[in-house]
């Protein structure tokens, strides 16, 4: 199965309730199985330039690798998938890019962006972060994050000094340890989890989940499995009925079959053949 | 630095110490940021770890312990207006944070980039504690201690605002009912205390009832045929619904209204 019919992909973008710019950047390649959610950050402009800069270096430049080659192959000189393998360069790459933007242009100073991005491959999922932008992924009645945000506050909850009850009044909500664009240098986290049929992941910004209660989320994800385009309007508009103060996005994917990879010899075969 | 605590006794205010430090201490002890010297209070009897916006108190196996709002407590997230009692002693903490802050500067993503210390878990280890926390690596140790933690001071809470509105509205409402008006279920009544209520069934025809601040809303999720309400067809649309109104989707007639 190819993974362009594998996976239906939704995406929606809102910029809330009380900011006039929308920060958030979104993309999704269907053809390669990629998507790619940013939340950028910065005075004036400054965030929205980061977040598109991400999305689109990222994007593009993993849609064009994949036209050559396949996200399953091993890379030879770390024996990785290829998939981390291009997530991971990529992602330091749009944060060079980043970087250099904010350092040659005084308006842009100090912007940078958090990232989610996913890359299905051979029923798989490829996972990079950076931040406090999340997935999370429903299967069966199941309903988890699956990303641990690079924040304050995760770093708390994980020290044991501030519970789950508290970290929610917590006004240490919005700081990020990690973030695209803001140094030379950046540390990419990237997970490959396998995937099931019937599997929904949900990618969304801070805005989402800092606006509604997990189990809230979780509700609206299980009640509109049937219905893609409506699960991403009903998040949005939870959100928003919240009080709706940060932008907010999110990309839903869900496994409609398996799209395990064909094998090499044949691949070489059935391209052969159509040469 | 936002948060300050005001010491009192007998109503009578003693002295006001601006959290200044990530770590202060409270006990009867000359060497404590805050010295009491009463024989209730233990040597070292307390100290309240600051980490950016937020405050912990802790108690430091004193004698005769610690009280937060009348409740005894060995570690407490501090909330501005608290008040801890060490005997006779009120101590009143005050984060004027969240009223300063505007709703445009709310919870804006900050990056943090300075070494921040988180505070002790064990009373007597911060030193160690944050020299763990740097071979870890996991904050950039390297980046200078710059304005970025000054930023950070602008973001503001969510305590005021998002969750709390979220977990008010519900209750502000009349709660609404539906009541099943054909065929064998007929007479059956469905209170929708939740967000989301599900009406129908999987793969023929499902409709969810969306229980809002302003109101319920009904939406078409799945099949070709679509739910109808006060004999129209809802369509794509979503649409709010009114007391009284009816209801018919696969095959069933309900009535929607509101609890009196």
């Amino acid at each position: 199965m190819e993974i362009k019919e594998a996976l239906e992909m939704v995406s929606q973008t809102h910029p809330g309730k009380v900011r006039s710019h929308n920060e958030d950047s979104v993309a999704c390649v269907a053809s390669c199985g990629l998507v790619v959610l940013t939340d950028g950050m910065g005075g004036y402009n400054a965030g929205e330039v980061a977040s598109g800069i991400a999305v689109s270096v990222v994007a593009s430049e993993i849609k064009q690798y994949l036209e050559l080659a396949r996200a399953d192959d091993k890379d030879v000189a770390s024996g990785e998938d290829m998939a981390v393998v291009l997530l991971r360069n990529n992602v330091r790459k749009a944060n060079l890019s980043i970087y250099n933007a904010a350092q040659s242009q005084p308006q842009y100073a100090g912007m940078g962006t958090t990232l989610v991005s996913g890359l299905f491959y051979d029923n798989r999922v490829a996972v990079a972060h950076v931040g406090d932008s999340r997935m999370y992924r429903l299967r069966g009645e199941i309903f988890e994050t699956i990303t641990r945000d690079h924040s304050l506050l995760q770093e708390q909850l994980d020290s044991g000094m501030i519970s789950q009850a508290d970290a929610r009044v917590s006004l240490n909500r919005n700081l990020v340890t990690r973030a695209v664009g803001i140094d030379e240098n950046v540390e990419v986290e990237v997970h490959v989890h396998e995937v099931q049929r019937g599997d929904i992941y949900l990618f969304c910004s801070d805005g989402l989940n800092d606006m509604v209660e997990d189990d809230d989320i979780a509700d609206i994800v299980r009640t509109f499995k049937s219905n893609m385009p409506l699960m991403a309007t009903q998040l949005i508009q939870a959100a928003n009925d919240n009080g709706g103060r940060d932008n907010v996005s999110v990309i839903l994917v869900k496994v409609k079959s398996n799209f395990a990879a064909t094998s090499h010899l044949y691949a070489k075969i059935l391209a052969w053949f159509k040469n | 630095m936002a948060a300050k605590i005001i010491l009192s006794m007998d109503g009578v205010v003693l002295q006001e110490y601006a959290l200044s430090k990530e770590r202060m201490t409270v006990g009867r002890k000359p060497h404590n940021d805050i010295v009491i010297d009463n024989l209730a209070v233990s040597g070292d009897h307390a100290a309240i770890v600051t980490i950016q916006n937020d405050s912990f108190l802790e108690d430091l196996d004193s004698t005769n312990g610690v009280m937060v709002n009348g409740a005894t407590i060995k570690k407490h997230f501090l909330q501005t207006n608290d008040v801890i009692e060490i005997g006779k002693y009120k101590i009143k903490y005050l984060n004027d944070h969240q009223s300063q802050t505007t709703a445009a500067d709310f919870e804006r993503t900050m990056v943090l980039r300075a070494p921040v210390k988180l505070a002790a878990a064990q009373p007597n280890s911060a030193t160690t504690h944050a020299d763990a926390l740097d071979a870890t690596g996991k904050f950039n140790a390297t980046a200078p201690l710059s304005g970025s933690l000054v930023k950070a001071a602008v973001q503001s809470s969510l305590g005021t605002g998002g969750m709390a509105a979220a977990e008010s509205t519900p209750s502000a409402q009349a709660i609404a009912v539906i009541q099943i008006l054909n065929g064998p279920n007929a007479g059956k009544e469905l209170e929708l205390v939740k967000n989301l209520t599900t009406l129908g069934k999987p793969g023929v025809q499902v409709a969810v009832l969306t229980r809002r601040p302003h109101g319920y809303f009904l939406t078409h999720v799945e099949g070709e045929i679509f739910p109808v309400v006060n004999g129209e067809s809802l369509g794509e649309h979503l649409r709010q619904l009114n007391d009284h109104d009816i209801i018919e989707l696969a095959g069933v007639k309900m009535e929607f209204y509101f609890k009196t």
